[in-house]
């Protein structure tokens, strides 16, 4: 009998091209995503060495990080800006790319668009660069963020270069008390495994507390188990993964014999993974972090921590660092800290099941009168079918922005930013120094608790809240 | 690319835990289209005032330290975004290698792609290496450092010698300053067996 293997290991085998001796393996890769921002260079070195694009249908663009959420039918006001969207449309021009234009219906977050148009299916290798690329691991894919020079060499050679990563399950048993998110989930995690636990593993997330995700909260756990330092993360396909895929476009047509392939990709009963941890989903409070890294992180029923009890000496100097930073003093409670902004967004938190977790917060309040917020749909399906909701309404009727989609203020690559010192509630998913504008000091939350601080004011227990 | 054989050169120690991407290389940088010209913008927040003079607090802007090519950090650097701007900006800078107990994967990978070799000592030689910087600049001195990639040795003159780990293929690849592409194209014909195998249409007057 064959030995069992995991998801990852069957992934692995079946996109091993060749293994050369005295090289690094090659690995096919399915399905390429590409944005304005890590391209333009990798093309250029296609059309400096004169190699074309060896498998076109496998790639797809769309402008996402550095393009504005106002108004679709104004030119772009930066022309450094406007000059990487026009090049990324030369190219997919040139190398007969399809590409989701700005305009275009379909258009999004890379990592919104890929599965809500069926180009991530499970079993698939998938890359882009961009370390968010996680994401499509939610579907029972390999997918992980790459480098330009590894972006130009699978569009010429249509694979990669690769090492086989270490595999390594997060089993979470149990299952998330109301209020308490997958985003709550995936930053506690994050908070015990720190900054680099999962470097040189692929994670799969495994256990009873995962299997009752939703594929969008799934979504949400793989999308960050890169700020755990994890090359990927992965959740094997079930029924709610076959459930979310059928019918969306550009799935297999024979959809059945698809499913039947896919349901032998889980990982076989006594199948071994190079490291294991367990966690209980039970133990899991609302998170917000209160450092410059999102392993910085604490309930929102405790308060700041104090550096001095740190016994590492590297996280005592980073956390003293992350705390003059963020302008906060150890034993605040985190209850008591006023915000400025919320921004409700990004490609870990803008799908149509964010949207109405942050709505049903909304709904019947007012943003608080010191507080800008903000909601900037993943893609324009996902905007679409929040207008169709109603959810747009019951947004701007409570005084938060709705705007059109793209990374936006995720990273402040567009207009969007944070002014500096300006203190923010974020869905998105880095609390870096600077990440939001120079300056800015965000604080990553779920969906719900971003809503809920942008009525009150400052960070607000969901577990508590009044619905309206 | 640019061979990576041996290197002497002066060190520059950046005392933080945790360096990641968008302090290497802030977002409103990326807006180039370019590979080149990132130099300028390196640790851009850390290293410059809010009225664009260089902030004589930051690590790398004192003097002692200026045209160093070797950066010493502390452990998992370069976490975050996966933007090759990183590497390019510290190589247009100046540096072609970064020695730190640990790495992110990506730009661990983007390293070599662009002639820098990232070298991982354990946690207790990087701190001894801190320290020699530390006693070199009190006495007035920038701390040099060769990184041998053909021996995978770092030493010193002052009798530190300590071996790295490095992939052999990628030893190679540095080595030779190749091509990747290239290399991986020589492998098309498994690369078409592999697409054939896998019911994929044949291509449409394909790329080789």
């Amino acid at each position: 009998m064959p030995a069992p293997r995991t998801l990852l290991d069957k992934i692995w085998d079946d996109h091993l091209v060749c293994s050369p001796d005295g090289e690094q393996p090659l690995i096919y890769i399915d399905r390429h995503l590409v944005h304005e921002v890590t391209s333009a260079q990798a093309f250029e070195g296609l059309r400096v060495a004169g190699r074309r694009v060896r498998r076109p249908e496998a790639t797809f663009a769309t402008p996402d990080h550095n393009i504005p959420t106002t108004d679709r039918s104004l030119p772009i006001a930066d022309p450094i800006s406007k000059q990487q969207i026009d090049t990324l449309r030369a190219n997919c021009r040139e190398f007969g790319i399809r590409l989701f234009d700005l305009g275009d219906a379909d258009q999004g977050i890379v990592h919104v668009i890929g599965p809500e148009l069926g180009i991530t299916q499970p079993g698939m290798t998938i890359v882009c660069g961009d370390s968010h690329t996680a994401t499509h691991g939610a579907l029972g894919a390999l997918a992980f963020g790459i480098g330009t020079s590894e972006v130009e060499h699978v569009l010429a050679a249509q694979t990669l270069r690769q090492s086989k990563p270490k595999s390594f399950e997060v089993r979470v048993e149990g299952e998330l008390y109301p209020g308490v998110t997958a985003k709550d989930l995936v930053l506690y995690i994050i908070g015990r495994l720190t900054t680099e636990g999962g470097a040189g593993y692929v994670i799969e997330y495994t256990g009873p507390c995962i299997r009752r995700l939703g594929m969008e909260e799934r979504m949400t756990v793989c999308n960050m188990s890169i700020e755990a330092g994890a090359r990927a993360g992965m959740i094997a396909p079930d029924r709610i993964t076959f459930d979310y895929l059928r019918g969306r476009d550009l799935v297999p047509k024979d959809f059945d014999r698809a499913v039947a392939r896919w349901e032998t990709l889980p990982s076989d009963a006594g199948a071994r993974y190079d490291r294991s941890q367990t966690f209980s989903g039970g133990d899991v409070v609302p998170q917000v972090t209160w450092g410059t890294n999102p392993a910085q992180v604490v309930g929102v029923d405790a308060s700041v921590p104090d550096p001095a009890s740190m016994t590492d000496p590297s996280d005592r100097s980073s956390a003293a660092r992350a705390l003059e930073y963020m302008g906060l003093k150890a034993g605040t409670p985190i209850a008591a800290i006023p915000i400025d902004r919320v921004f409700i967004g990004s490609c870990t938190n803008s799908r149509i099941e964010d949207l109405r977790a942050a709505a049903g917060v909304v709904r019947g309040h007012q943003v608080a009168s010191r507080v800008r917020a903000m909601v900037v749909p993943g893609s324009g399906r996902v905007k679409r079918q929040a207008e169709a909701e109603g959810l747009d309404r019951v947004f701007t009727a409570a005084g938060f922005e709705w705007r059109e989609a793209g990374c936006s203020m995720c990273l402040g690559m567009n207009p969007d930013t944070l002014a500096p010192g300006e203190r923010c509630a974020s869905t998105s998913n880095r609390n870096f120094e600077g990440r939001q504008g120079k300056g800015g000091r965000t604080h990553l939350v779920s969906p719900a608790m971003a809503a809920a601080a942008a009525v009150t004011g400052h960070f607000t227990d969901i577990r508590q809240w009044r619905y309206h | 690319m640019q061979p990576f054989t041996t290197l002497t050169g002066n060190v520059a120690p950046l005392d933080r835990a945790n360096v990641d991407t968008d302090q290497i290389i802030p977002k409103q940088f990326l807006k180039r289209i370019e590979r080149t010209g990132f130099g300028q913008f390196l640790f851009f927040d850390w290293r410059f005032l809010p009225d664009g003079s260089p902030d004589p607090a930051f690590e790398l802007n004192q003097p002692i330290r200026q045209g160093a090519s070797i950066l010493l950090a502390r452990r998992n650097f370069g976490c975050g975004s996966s933007r090759e701007h990183a590497p390019w900006a510290l190589a247009d800078y100046g540096f072609r290698s970064v020695i730190a107990p640990t790495f992110a994967d990506i730009f661990f990978n983007n390293c070599f792609q662009n002639g820098m070799v990232p070298v991982k000592l354990d946690e207790s030689d990087v701190e001894e290496l801190f320290r020699r910087a530390a006693a070199a600049e009190a006495a007035g001195q920038a701390y040099r450092l060769t990184v041998d990639l053909q021996s995978c040795l770092v030493h010193d003159d002052g009798g530190f010698s300590r071996s790295f780990p490095v992939d052999s293929f990628r030893r190679h690849c540095l080595l030779e300053g190749l091509d990747n592409i290239d290399l991986s194209l020589k492998h098309v014909d498994q690369i078409t067996a592999w697409e054939n195998a896998h019911g994929l249409a044949p291509l449409q007057g394909g790329a080789t």
